[in-house]
């Protein structure tokens, strides 16, 4: 009998050649697009502070403007072309942001990147080890929650995520805060080193200690999410022909969630992670607020109190920039999981 | 082997709101297989014939509820036994590579099969090993994904998922639609052998053609029940007993082409009496009142009042 004859194997030259292709065609498609979400980011956000009440002449002076005359106001204004026409405004703007000119931080009295740079650092260590664990946790409760659908232990579970994807997350954040600092005194109310502490004299143990509590907010939150998207997946793969083949076959529930269940939730578990970072990003602006943690978000929360316009810009653009990264690289994780799209894309070349 | 009797299922299904539904899928079913023999169960789409094998196999969803009796090697078949049993005594060559784990290679989903009857994972592999060359596989088709086989070797995975194992008892379920013709007498030709081997072999099929190439009897389905059980050969010389099962003989293209007029019964309210009485050229008001019961008939079985030898 005539098997259906598959193509003939390449050369592993020409494959390589073939594949080194398609990633830079990837690669050239990924920035093309980051481009031009950037430019639309860029219009967005100047269009927007164009109409925005803030006046930059009385944001830069302050409290200082009472003794700063119309026409001194005018001649700054000026000086910093507020007097030019809005598209003329719009691509000098432009034009310094292109050359990595992202302006001074009102508040901070640095130029925008060193405080974003210096700030994200300080979230990036909370915001890993939130990611991490809702990741994790959500994946476990919701494989849990999956496999047992209906059951007291799955009901537990839902309410559990329920609740906690309707609690708005300062209330969370209140909450625990109220727990574990001012009521069992195991974690610090604040900030990210103990008071009075120089920077360089905090050690690991205090820092982490510090960290925990924002971060632990942060990933109870996103635990929920995580959850039920997980649950619901595994439930659909349970009722899938292969799963009633390998009950056919006599394999029981946790042997089909091991060998099936995970291997099959796993695509869509990482996209979830991934896309998951912009609302990390989001909740980090509220948790960082009650925790009075000197990460990205609190100062992003001062740039808005004080008008800093130059520090906000500079966040939606990183912030953009960051949701996009992560987009990205859940694109580039499929086909490293998925061998349909591996190989599937080799063969029908 | 095997044998049922009276065996009933019923769906319960929650319509609108609060209001539950019984759906009568399987209503007074008797078939009976025995070791070495092909037994093929024919029957249009919705006349429960892949609900035969989920039974056999006790992996109906939660909502079925089963009445009757079914035996397996002489004792009856629990939801227990059936436990025990499927995969190892009783197993199933499922319709189409959809079955299989689409993210796992396939050799390792045999060989999982496999282990699953006792033997050890290097016992195993070397089982899956041997039935792929026995097959004509290529060495490779171990390693590939379901999605790159093409569909006779699809075909030759699936039936090894039933030779890796020491089942009795093999169910191949609709092994054919949709397959290029030496492919399908391929596939036949495998569970023929499975049969000659010892094995009793339950083939689910639509396609009676092909069914009739290998079968030893046919049973006919209807609405959930057993009209008649055949021996292949009444097929050919005119012997067959029920109306529905002449009908449906008339209907292939190759004999006379006429479609069976009427559709089945609907499974919420299943009528009065016979259940084929709607489309029954022979109805009287006995078909009408009664519901027959399966009677031997010229050494097969018919579920009908009027039918003579």
């Amino acid at each position: 009998m005539p098997i259906k004859r598959r193509p003939e194997r390449q050369p592993e030259k020409q494959l390589v050649n073939r594949r080194v292709n398609t990633l830079l065609i990837f690669v050239g498609q990924k920035l093309l697009r980051l481009g031009l979400l950037l430019i639309a980011v860029a219009i967005f956000t100047f269009v927007l502070l164009s109409l925005s009440p803030i006046d930059p002449v009385q944001a830069y002076i302050g409290a200082d403007m009472m003794q700063i005359s119309a026409d001194q106001q005018a001649l700054i204004a000026e000086r910093w072309g507020l007097d030019q026409p809005f598209w003329n405004r719009f691509l000098d703007w432009l034009g310094q942001i292109l050359q990595g000119n992202l302006g001074v931080s009102l508040v901070f009295n640095r130029p925008v990147s060193e405080v974003i740079a210096a700030r994200f650092q300080a979230s990036l260590q909370m915001l890993a080890i939130a990611w991490l664990l809702s990741g994790l946790l959500g994946l476990a409760l919701g494989t849990l929650a999956g496999a047992v659908a209906g059951s007291w232990i799955d009901r537990v579970i839902r309410l559990y995520a329920y609740t906690l994807a309707a609690a708005p997350t300062f209330w969370v954040a209140l909450l625990l805060l109220i727990v574990f600092a001012v009521s069992w005194r195991i974690a610090p109310v604040c900030c990210a080193a103990p008071p009075g502490v120089l920077s360089q004299n905090v050690t690991v143990w205090q820092h982490l200690h510090h960290l925990l509590l924002p971060a632990m907010t942060l990933s109870i939150i996103g635990i929920a999410n995580i959850t039920l998207h997980t649950r619901q997946k595994l439930i659909e793969v349970l009722h899938s022909d292969y799963v009633l083949f390998a009950l056919a076959q006599g394999e029981n529930l946790w042997n089909i969630v091991r060998y099936h269940g995970l291997r099959n939730i796993l695509l869509p578990a990482i996209t979830l992670q991934f896309a998951s970072l912009s609302e990390l990003f989001g909740g980090s602006v509220l948790v960082e607020q009650v925790f009075a943690y000197p990460g990205l978000g609190e100062a992003t929360v001062q740039g808005a109190l004080r008008s800093d316009v130059p520090l906000l810009v500079g966040i939606v653009f990183f912030s953009a920039l960051f949701v996009y990264i992560g987009n990205t690289l859940a694109d580039l994780a499929y086909p490293i999981i998925d061998p349909r799209i591996r190989l599937g894309g080799q063969m029908n070349r | 082997m095997l044998s049922l009797s009276n065996l009933s299922v019923t769906f319960t299904q929650y319509d609108r709101g609060l209001r539950r539904k019984q759906l009568r899928v399987i209503t007074d079913l008797n078939l009976d297989v025995q070791a070495g023999e092909v037994v093929a169960v024919v029957g249009a789409s919705g006349s429960g014939k892949s609900l035969l094998a989920h039974a056999l196999l006790g992996i109906l969803p939660q909502n079925a509820v089963m009445s009757g009796t079914m035996t397996f090697q002489g004792e009856p078949l629990t939801p227990h036994r059936c436990r025990l049993l499927r995969g190892k005594a009783i197993v199933l060559i499922p319709q189409s590579v959809g079955y299989l784990d689409p993210l796992m290679t396939v050799g390792p989903q045999v060989q999982r099969v496999a282990q699953l009857t006792g033997r050890t994972k290097a016992a195993a592999k070397t089982a899956v090993k041997k039935t792929f060359t026995r097959y004509g596989l290529p060495a490779k088709t171990f390693d590939l994904y379901p999605f790159q086989l093409s569909g006779g070797m699809a075909r030759r995975v699936l039936v090894s998922t039933a030779v890796v194992t020491p089942a009795q008892l093999v169910i191949a379920d609709e092994p054919t639609p949709g397959l290029h013709p030496d492919v399908v007498s391929e596939t036949l030709t495998h569970l023929r052998e499975l049969a000659d081997a010892g094995r009793g072999v339950i083939l689910i099929t639509h396609d009676i053609a092909a069914a009739l190439k290998i079968a030893d009897r046919v049973a006919v389905f209807y609405a959930g029940t057993t009209v008649e059980i055949a021996a292949g050969r009444d097929f050919f010389t005119g012997k067959l007993r029920h109306p529905y099962t002449q009908a449906l003989w008339r209907s292939l293209p190759q004999n006379e082409f006429l479609p069976v007029p009427g559709n089945q019964p609907n499974l919420e309210q299943l009528p009065q009496g016979c259940l084929f009485k709607d489309r029954c050229p022979w109805v009287d008001d006995l078909c009408r009142e009664e519901r027959p019961a399966l009677r031997e008939l010229n050494d097969g079985w018919v579920r009908c009042f009027h039918a003579e030898g």
